[in-house]
């Protein structure tokens, strides 16, 4: 993946799968630590000991159209290429936490790219899920949360043209705000 | 600097296009597969130019949304369009530039852009 923010939206559609109604995805930069630590957090099924052993085998998958599953994988290379640690934490019936870090300065580290359009789509094709986008950088915070934005909606939906491009722009602006580009 | 202001100002611009939506079932759907198979081939800026192609053209009734993996990944990007009253139709191999020639010829002028479906590339 050529950005990290696709690896989130990649990741983030298993959440989905698992029927989760909650997801936070996190991102920090921490440039005194030289980490950035990426993190998605979900309410869906979870996952039985077993296949949380297997998953990261590109072998392992549940999707049915073919037997290879990459997205974890993907994910798990690009952090350890970059210096970091790939950690997957679930339980059945709570939810599954995904969370890879990254030396931040590290020459293979992948730019973190557009979370703006990762987000967008994401909430706008999945109006029944709640996401919470928090952007930490240096002790600074952005947040970008749906339930505040449906109540501000009301009946116009989350995949309107007009919505989708401000929730982007609305989502980037709020990361260069806090100086938060990676 | 976007603000949740400008938001309310769409939602009050939106509210009642809303409205006569609902009166006015018939959809387009445009369905975008992004599968880690589509997502690496590039399927997240293919959707962000039909999105950009609608709002530009201000078509109600046309809508953006994703599905998994289609099966066939070595076409990735696939794009699905779902017009009223037409069979359901297949792009492969997508680009945004591609795209924009699909909402257009296609999504506004109900003309299939044979070039570009799974047929000619099978």
């Amino acid at each position: 993946m050529k950005e990290l923010s696709l690896n989130i939206l990649d990741i983030t559609q298993n959440s989905i799968s698992a029927c989760a109604t909650k997801i936070i995805i996190s991102v920090e930069k921490d440039t005194k630590e030289n980490l950035l630590t990426v993190r998605i957090e979900d309410n869906g099924k979870g996952m039985d000991k077993e296949f949380v052993k297997s998953v990261t085998d590109p072998f392992t998958t549940t999707r049915s159209t073919r037997k290879v599953g990459m997205g974890i994988p993907l994910l798990k290379m690009s952090a350890e290429q970059a210096g970091g640690e790939f950690k997957l934490n679930s339980e059945l019936g709570v939810g599954t936490t995904v969370t890879a870090t990254f030396k931040l300065n590290h020459i293979d580290r992948v730019p973190l790219g557009d979370v703006g359009q990762t987000i967008s789509v994401l909430v706008s094709c999945n109006q029944q899920v709640d996401f919470l986008y928090v952007h930490k950088s240096d002790g600074e915070e952005f947040k970008f949360d749906t339930i505040e934005i449906k109540e501000i909606l009301g009946d116009v939906p989350l995949n309107e043209p007009d919505v989708i491009m401000w929730m982007q722009e609305y989502i980037r602006d709020g990361i260069k705000s806090i100086n938060g580009g990676a | 600097m976007k603000s949740l202001a400008d938001l309310e100002a769409i939602r009050n611009k939106t509210v009642n296009k809303v409205g006569l939506r609902k009166e006015n079932a018939e959809e387009t759907r445009i369905v975008v597969g992004t599968a880690t198979c589509g997502i690496a081939a590039g399927a997240r800026p293919v959707m962000q130019a039909f999105v950009e192609e609608i709002q530009k053209r201000n078509l109600s009734n046309t809508f953006v949304t994703q599905t998994g993996c289609i099966g066939v990944c070595r076409l990735e990007p696939i794009v699905e369009v779902y017009a009223p009253g037409q069979e359901k139709v297949t792009y492969v191999k997508m680009t945004p530039e591609k795209a924009q020639k699909v909402v257009l010829d296609h999504v506004v002028n109900g003309k299939i852009v044979e070039e570009y479906t799974i047929g000619k590339a099978e």
